[in-house]
Order: C-alpha cells, then structure tokens, then sequence
C-alpha cells in the first residue's frame, strides 16, 4: 500500500508556521505603530503604502491585526498551557488509578463539557471582570476537563499493557511510569488536543472581545475588538472588518488543520475499499 | 421506560446541581447588591431594611430555597438596571432566541444530510476533494464574520434586508422570519460543516460492513442500501453531535444577535453582563443550563429509537 503524505498536517503545519512567524515578526516590528492616529488617513483603502488600508482613525490596519493576533495567540498559549498541564495531570492520575475518584470527576467533566466553553466563559467573565489576565485564567480553567478526558481515556487504555505491567513489575515507581514510559506513547493525541486548544482558545478570545467583554480597548489591539469596531464602517471601510475576519480564520483554520492531521492514523481512517462501479 | 425514568431522575438532580452551582456561583461574586440598588449614600437604616426585605440576612441554605422556589415559581427577582421583574424583561427575548436557535437547527439539517449523503456516494471523487477543502475552510469560520459578511453582502450591497431593522413577531410575521434567515444561516453554515464531515466518514466506515454488501447481492440499488441500511447506523454518532451543536447554536446565537442587532436573550445577557446586572445573568444562565441539559436528556432517550440493539438497564 502506498502511504499518502498527511496534506492535512502539512498545509496546518505550513500555514501555522507562516502566521506565528508574521506574529513573531509584529512583537519586534509593525509597518506603522499600531495606535497612532492620523486624520488625514482616515478609512482609507488597501493601498501600497498601507497595505490592507487603514480604519476610522486612520491607524494602519495591518499593523493592528499583527498586533491583534499576537495578543489573540498569546492569550491561547497561556490558557493551553494552562488547561494542558492540570488536565494532563488529573488526566493522567485518574486514568492510571482509576477507582471512584476517577468515576466522580469523570461526572463532573461530563457535565461541564456539556455546556459550551463560550458560554462559561461569559459567565466566569461577568463574575471575574474582562481583562487580559482574567481571559487567560478562565479560559485554562475552562480547558482542563476536555484535556483530562483525552489524556484519562489513552492512560486507561495504556494502563494494562504489557510495558506498562513490565516497568511495575521492575519496581519503577508510578509517577515515573505515568510521565515517562506512557506520556510519550500518547503524544499525538495529546499534540492533536492541544491544536485543538488552541483553535477553541482562539475562538472564544475573539468571540469574547467581540462581545465587548474580552480585551480591554486599552490593553491593546483585539482581532474580536476590531471586528466589532469595524461594523459601523462595514459599508465605506469593509476592509477593515475582512482583515481582522480573515486573521481570525486562517488562525483557526491552521489549528483545526493541525489537530486533524495529527489524529490521523492509517488504521483509525475508515476503511475504504474500492468503489463499486 | 425503567430507562426513560432512571434518566429522568438524573436530569433532575443535573437540574438541582447546576441550580446550586449558580446560586454559589453568584454569591461569590464581590459587592452589595444593596449598594448597587440605593447608592453608596443611603442610610444604614435604609440597608438594613433593604436587606431585611431581599432576605439577605438570612443562611445561605435558606436563601437558595427560596431563590429555588421563586425561581420555580417564575419569579426571577428584579432587574438592578431597568427595576422591573426580570420575567418581563425575559418573556419576549426568549421566543426570539428560540425562533433563532430553532431556524438555524432546522438550517443545520436541511444543509448537512444532503451534503452528507451525496459526499458519502461519491466519496474520494474530484468534487468530494474539492468539497473537503472548502469543508475544513468554512469549519474554521467563526459564525460571527459570517454574519457580517451577509450583513456587507446581502444587507448593504445587494439589499436583501435592512441591517438592524428588525422587526417583532407580533408585527408582522413574514417579516420577522424574513429577518431571522441571514443570522440563522450565519450560525448553521460552520456548524453544517461539522456536521457533514462527521456524517460523511460515518456513513463511508458503515459502507464497507459485511451487512452492505448482503444488501447488494440482494439486488438493492446503490441509493436503496445508502437510505435504508447505511443512514440507519451511520445516524447514530451523529445524533451525538447533533445534540452538542443545537447547544453550541444557542451559544451562537447569543453572539449573532449582536451582529444582527436582534434584541433576543443574547443581547439582553451581553448589556447584564456589561452592566453587572447579576439578577438577569442569573436568570439567563439558569434558562440556557436548563436548555442545555433538556437537549443532552432528549438526546441520551433518542438512542434507544434510533438503535433498537442498543439494550439499557
């Protein structure tokens, strides 16, 4: 059988690389300053000096989206770390002992997942207060179930295999056994629940500045922010909503590449004999 | 129905649970409602007789019964910002997010099984390629740019509708479901998507069972055995989702009603949160938890008239 190269991992891999290096680039450099104001360039078009034109205050767009996604990826990476490192932690702990307390927080996942992570989010956010850091905690609390479930379900199914048995009946000690002989075993899916992480980090970051509850206009710049700025300008300035919109897209359209790449597996692909003619 | 009923009680102690989980969840929260309803100069006597009267002097235990009972009751409290029941402030928002949500699932449907089936039949064809494509594309936009790129494209370019006009139920009904199409199809066309990816590799995995080609040597037609062999099993994992994307609908709606300017429960909940209005939050949060948890019930007793083999206890 020939093996087909993952285009799905390839193109995320790519696209992601091409926007966080844009990112990278907007921390240390922006084509303008993002805030500055000039009322002679007021809504103008995309144009070669301004390249994806400028908005009502005549502040240059671009520099504004690299700055916005920067903010927007920051966001994700602090709340996916956090959400990884505890969910992986509980994961891990529940699903390598099992028991009752395995049974009971399973149920309080369940419960949680159920709702949308938006939707919690709105709600941790109108008790905490928007701002940049309250956005990171809430959002890595609010991703701690759905980690801990992926990375629980793989440990209960490596806990009974024969290395796992092997290294137990060698005397290594749990916690080695736990993150060291069966952490790496289950990396993909973990690399595939953190694309995914990110993609729904990315998501509610915009969805909640949007709103108006996410980053604070002062903080800085918000692809959400001006996303929702931009729609009183939709019919004179649309560029300015297609850029931030655009932004948000192909940041989530390179995770979502990412995770499904990474959860491919020949043998998990429905199998696909030849078509009837 | 030993099935219907156990679910049944574990419905409502999720209710209970999640009712306290509020309750706790707004108590938490820093700052006197007291203060927020007569202002940082009233009287202390004036407090304590305000605070006589919310019953905020009495245990917790007891205060969250009789929230429970008043909420039960279809007494929701008052709004601190409009000083009105928070009931009337809801009543008329929640038949508009209802008819949002409702539209959009039916959308949701309508898009995805066609899409589904035919991806399915002719499946790794060019068109189904390129269909994959686009697929993983408009899975990754979010509903609320759509919605503004309906609004740029059909409200201010082509003029198929009026951007914020909208228009109550009561009025005139063409015109408010009139209205509801672009932001109902803004929230199904991402979540179609989804959906018709998941049907699409559901249907391909049941198509190669042993039971498939009985169907065919029995001289059924392709289409015979895709509608009624394959559909019947393919269905069931999607029923699943099905449920968790009517839910993530109403999170989006609450989002598509700001760029839609429809005054629903969404928008009622966004101006709450903004201005602190924690009796409306409360109240808002109950009703959707409550939604959420009546699809995830409807959806756990469906299985069993989906899938006769499955057996509960």
């Amino acid at each position: 059988m020939r093996k087909t190269p993952n285009y799905n991992l390839i193109f995320g891999c790519t696209l992601t690389a091409i926007t966080v290096s844009v990112i990278v680039l907007g921390f240390f450099w922006t084509p303008f300053d993002p805030d500055a104001m000039s009322s002679a360039e007021k809504s103008m078009a995309p144009s070669l000096k301004h390249l994806l034109g400028t908005d009502n205050f005549g502040r240059d767009i671009l520099s504004r989206v690299m700055e916005g996604a920067g903010t927007t990826l920051s966001i994700a990476f602090l709340a996916v770390s956090i959400g990884a490192t505890f969910g992986t932690i509980i994961g891990a702990l529940t699903g390598y002992f099992g028991g009752t307390a395995d049974e009971i927080i399973m149920r309080i996942n369940d419960a949680i997942t159920a709702f949308p992570s938006i939707l919690l989010a709105l709600v941790a956010v109108s008790i905490t207060g928007g701002g940049k850091t309250n956005i990171i905690i809430v959002l890595g609390i609010l991703f701690i179930p759905s980690f801990a479930r992926v990375v629980r379900g793989e440990f209960a199914k490596q806990r009974d295999m024969d290395y796992v048995k092997n290294a137990k009946l060698m005397g290594v000690r749990h916690t080695r056994i736990m993150f060291v002989h069966i952490l790496p075993n289950i990396a993909p899916v973990l690399l595939s629940a953190v694309a995914i992480g990110f993609n729904n980090a990315v998501l509610a970051e915009a969805s909640m500045s949007f709103l108006g509850v996410g980053i604070r206009p002062t903080e800085s710049a918000s692809l959400g922010r001006m996303l929702l700025d931009s729609q009183a300008y939709l019919f004179s300035a649309p560029w300015q909503a297609l850029s931030a919109g655009c932004a948000i897209s192909i940041l989530i359209l390179g995770f979502s590449l990412i995770s499904e790449g990474a959860s491919y597996r020949p043998m998990w692909r429905p199998t696909t004999k030849r078509r009837r003619k | 129905m030993r099935y219907v009923l156990k679910k049944a009680g574990i419905f409502i102690l999720t209710l209970l649970a999640i009712s306290l989980i509020v309750f706790i969840a707004f108590q938490v929260i820093p700052g006197d409602p007291t203060t927020r309803m007569l202002g940082t100069q009233a009287t202390p006597e004036k407090v304590a007789a305000l605070r006589e009267e919310l019953g905020l002097n009495k245990p917790g235990i007891v205060r969250y019964f009789n929230w429970l009972t008043d909420f039960l009751k279809g007494d929701f409290g008052s709004s601190y910002t409009y000083h009105m029941p928070v009931n009337e402030l809801i009543s008329g928002k929640l038949s508009i997010t209802a008819a949002l949500t409702g539209m959009s699932f039916l959308m949701v449907l309508a898009i995805s099984f066609p899409l589904g089936i035919l991806r399915a039949r002719f499946a790794h064809s060019i068109p189904d390629r390129i269909a994959m494509v686009f697929n993983q594309i408009i899975m990754s936009i979010p509903s609320f740019f759509i919605g503004i790129i309906f609004t740029y494209v059909f409200g201010l370019v082509f003029k198929f509708f009026t951007p914020g006009d909208f228009v109550q139920r009561a009025e005139n009904p063409a015109a408010f479901w009139g209205y509801m199409v672009f932001p109902a199809l803004a929230i199904a066309i991402p979540k179609s998507a989804m959906v018709v990816k998941l049907l699409r590799s559901s249907m391909i995995r049941e198509m190669s069972e042993d039971y498939v080609r009985t169907a065919y040597s029995r001289g059924n037609s392709r289409w015979q055995v895709l509608r009624s062999h394959v559909m019947r099993n393919a269905i069931i994992p999607v029923v699943t989702f099905l449920a968790v994307t009517l839910v993530d609908i109403v999170a989006g709606s609450i989002i598509i009603e700001q760029v839609f300017a429809i005054p629903g429960l969404g928008r009622l909940l966004m101006t709450s949160i903004i201005g602190r209005d924690l009796p409306v939050v409360q109240t808002i949060i109950m009703i959707i938890s409550i939604a959420v948890i009546t699809v995830n019930y409807i959806a756990d007793i469906s299985y069993k008239y989906i899938d006769p083999r499955i057996r509960f206890r």
